[in-house]
């Protein structure tokens, strides 16, 4: 499904990505792990096509170079991203960015755009599977959200656009206990042999819940170690330095 | 003329013109032309008299020049004052004897002059450059002893309202613009609701600009009688053409004790090319007297064209407990230029007022909110809320508030919130990893910053209005 050969990523003219290599296959989990500024959230932006970077090297998504391809028709052609920080935008309904949201990505299938009434049904049975309440639908997109609620709504998001491919970057992050399962289990539930996951994240924890088939430790711009799940708990004992 | 060339911009889909003869009074401004456009109308004489006064009242008046968008001089001398449709000179009886070239220009700007398009329940007085040309669904106002006309029919038919009410709420003398539209208006609305009475339907002015070189100044009088209602909504458009072009029109609002306005407008006049060549200045006067106890007077526009929008809705809260409202989005793109907002007076008891401002620049575009709060000293325990937000896109274009503040007595308050953000580019991000493309993020992200003001207008406008926010900031994000 995602094929990355040989990546460099620059911002502001330094250098995050030195060549990475990642091959991500339908009904894969992810995990990425590594320390702080090793280019992990990089990697999600440059994914997902964010302005800014100047990338080399060749990423292929279902047989589709992204490089090519705009951030909008990433998320159409089924990349999603969760972003650590969700955005707030003021005097817009949250149930209204969802259906546009929804029906943008319908529409660039061919398939029909969802009526309202369709769409609340929808929408309400996906956030019920969430434990989100419908008055949450009809506020302002994430304004006044607390951190998990933001967290729950991109989620939400996912579980409504159905994408191929979900980034989660540090989803996990700022979460109780309680949030972190009902997270995981949105991701859990929404698994299947077609689609496919790469979660971001510094901690194991949220690998307790969600288990990943292969772990990749990325150090300075590039994956320097890959194992299956049971490289995160020895990661959590003796720490990323010990990989040097 | 190089209307050729600017057909070709696709931008502004309101810029063509027609092809109709027209009458004009000849050239300039001066006693014989006023004395033409009183003629052709067939004005009693208490009116020319009025407009002859005005016009030596317009002799000692300077134009202004305090602010922000400045223009180049306006040669008075080389407009022209009335133009009309041919056809039209014998005013129409109905609708079939309209030059059906008007009625084609009216459908082609979505206008439902046809009473077959009763369904939409909405009465239009459409005013193509100097002359009304149709008021739709006349009988079933009269019914109820709504008066619904052009001002020019009103004058000869009700002249005793029209005496009555012209000119006491703007007077004569007021300003130059206003005292220029007082000597030449030439049409516009006239609506009497009498009292008790709940207008049934939305009434609506279409104002066009078709003639070059013509300077459209429109008259619009609305009379609310005692415990009545009415919503009124005006829209603009006019041809692209590389001239600038003047609109300088009078509002007047009167609302009696226990009445209610509700003023909407559209005002989407052509705004220039992108380098700001041509565009209307659209130089309006617009103010609502709330006369009685307990009435109220609610603007609301939508400001997207025009290459200089000047104007500032007003009320006078002179009856106790009334209320004023002011709801506004300006939008200004490329190089156009708004010194919008508006003056609330308070005079009378317990009166309450609030403003609700939105501005959004593009480009090249300069934004100013300008508005006064006058509190007067036997205005006790009155209040008002002003919130003022600007939104910029772009580094290029200006956002400006100056808010005049006054307060008189000791028993009122006066709150006032401003804003500036810019649109954020994580946003936009946001937006489109959802899908969105760049279009639809600004406006979805727009429209929510404009949300307050867009949930005022009739619903049947508040979608085109949606609509109409989107266009004129296409382009704008690279």
């Amino acid at each position: 499904m995602l094929k990355i050969k040989n990546l460099d990523a620059t911002i502001d003219n330094k250098q995050i990505l030195k060549g990475l290599n990642l091959d991500i296959k339908p009904g894969e989990v992810h995990a990425i792990m590594g320390p702080n500024g090793s280019g992990k959230s990089t990697l999600a932006n440059v994914l997902s096509g964010k302005n800014g970077y100047e990338t080399k090297g060749d990423i292929q998504f279902n047989g589709e170079n992204l490089n090519e391809l705009s951030t909008e028709e990433r998320a159409q052609k089924g990349i999603f991203l969760a972003f650590q920080y969700p955005l707030e935008i003021p005097g817009v309904n949250t149930n209204i960015f969802l259906k546009t949201s929804l029906n943008a990505v319908r529409k660039a299938k061919g398939e029909k755009e969802l009526d309202t009434l369709t769409f609340l049904k929808i929408i309400k049975e996906k956030a019920s599977e969430l434990g989100i309440d419908e008055k949450f639908l009809s506020r302002q997109l994430n304004v006044g959200f607390s951190g998990g609620e933001k967290k729950k709504n991109e989620i939400l998001q996912m579980k409504l656009l159905e994408p191929k491919l979900s980034i989660l970057d540090e989803t996990d992050s700022g979460l109780d206990i309680d949030a972190l399962r009902i997270v995981a289990d949105g991701v859990n539930s929404f698994k299947n042999k077609d689609n496919a996951f790469l979660i971001i994240t510094h901690y194991q924890r949220l690998l307790d819940y969600i288990k990943p088939d292969f772990i990749h430790v990325l150090s300075n711009g590039k994956i320097v170690k890959t194992g299956d799940a049971d490289l995160g708990a020895q990661l959590e004992k003796t720490g990323y330095t010990s990989l040097n | 003329m190089k209307t050729e060339d600017l057909k070709n911009n696709k931008d502004y889909k309101y810029g063509f013109t027609t092809d109709i003869e027209s009458i004009r009074a000849p050239k300039g401004l001066n006693e014989d032309t006023i004395k033409f456009i009183s003629n052709i109308k067939k004005e009693p004489k208490w009116m020319l008299e009025w407009r002859l006064k005005a016009f030596e009242r317009l002799k000692v008046l300077k134009e202004p020049n305090w602010q922000k968008p400045k223009y180049p001089k306006i040669n008075y001398q080389d407009l022209y004052y009335y133009s009309a449709p041919k056809s039209s000179s014998e005013k129409p009886k109905n609708l079939e004897e309209i030059d059906p070239k008007i009625l084609e220009t009216y459908k082609k700007l979505g206008i439902p002059l046809v009473e077959q398009k009763r369904l939409n329940g909405i009465a239009v007085d459409a005013v193509f450059d100097s002359v009304s040309v149709a008021t739709t669904f006349k009988d079933e106002l009269t019914k109820k002893g709504i008066i619904f006309c052009s001002i020019s029919e009103a004058i000869q038919k009700h002249p005793e309202l029209v005496r009555k009410y012209l000119g006491s709420v703007i007077p004569l003398s007021d300003h130059y613009f206003a005292t220029l539209n007082s000597a030449v208006f030439t049409d516009g609305s006239f609506v009497y609701i009498p009292p008790d009475t709940k207008c049934p339907m939305e009434l609506s002015t279409y104002f066009r600009i078709n003639a070059s070189e013509t300077g459209q100044f429109e008259r619009t009088l609305i009379i609310a009688d005692k415990g009545s209602y009415v919503s009124y909504l005006e829209g603009c458009t006019a041809p692209m053409r590389d001239e600038n072009q003047l609109h300088a029109a009078n509002v007047e609002l009167i609302a009696l004790d226990d009445a209610e306005i509700k003023y909407s407008t559209v005002q989407n006049w052509y705004p220039g090319d992108e380098k700001g060549v041509g565009g209307i200045y659209n130089f309006v006067t617009k103010r609502g007297a709330c006369r009685g106890k307990n009435s109220k007077i609610s603007w609301t526009q939508v400001e997207t064209g025009s290459a200089i929008t000047w104007k500032y809705p007003s009320c006078i809260l002179q009856g106790d407990n009334s209320v004023g409202e002011f709801y506004s989005i300006a939008i200004t793109n490329n190089f156009q230029k708004a010194d919008t907002g508006t003056k609330m007076i308070h005079l009378g008891k317990n009166t309450k007022s609030k403003i609700i401002s939105k501005g959004i620049s593009a480009g090249n575009a300069d934004n100013m909110y300008r508005g006064l709060v006058d509190i007067k000293n036997k205005a006790t325990n009155s209040r008002n809320y002003t919130q003022c937000d600007s939104l910029l896109m772009g580094n290029k274009c200006g956002a400006h508030t100056i808010p005049y503040i006054k307060n008189n007595n000791s028993t009122s308050t006066i709150e006032h919130e401003a804003t500036t953000t810019k649109i954020n580019e994580e946003q936009l991000y946001y937006c489109n990893q959802r899908g969105l493309d760049q279009e639809e993020a600004v406006s979805l992200i727009v429209n929510g910053f404009c949300k307050e003001v867009l949930q005022q207008l009739p619903m049947e406008f508040a979608v085109e209005a949606q609509k109409l926010v989107a266009i004129s900031l296409e382009g704008s994000v690279g």
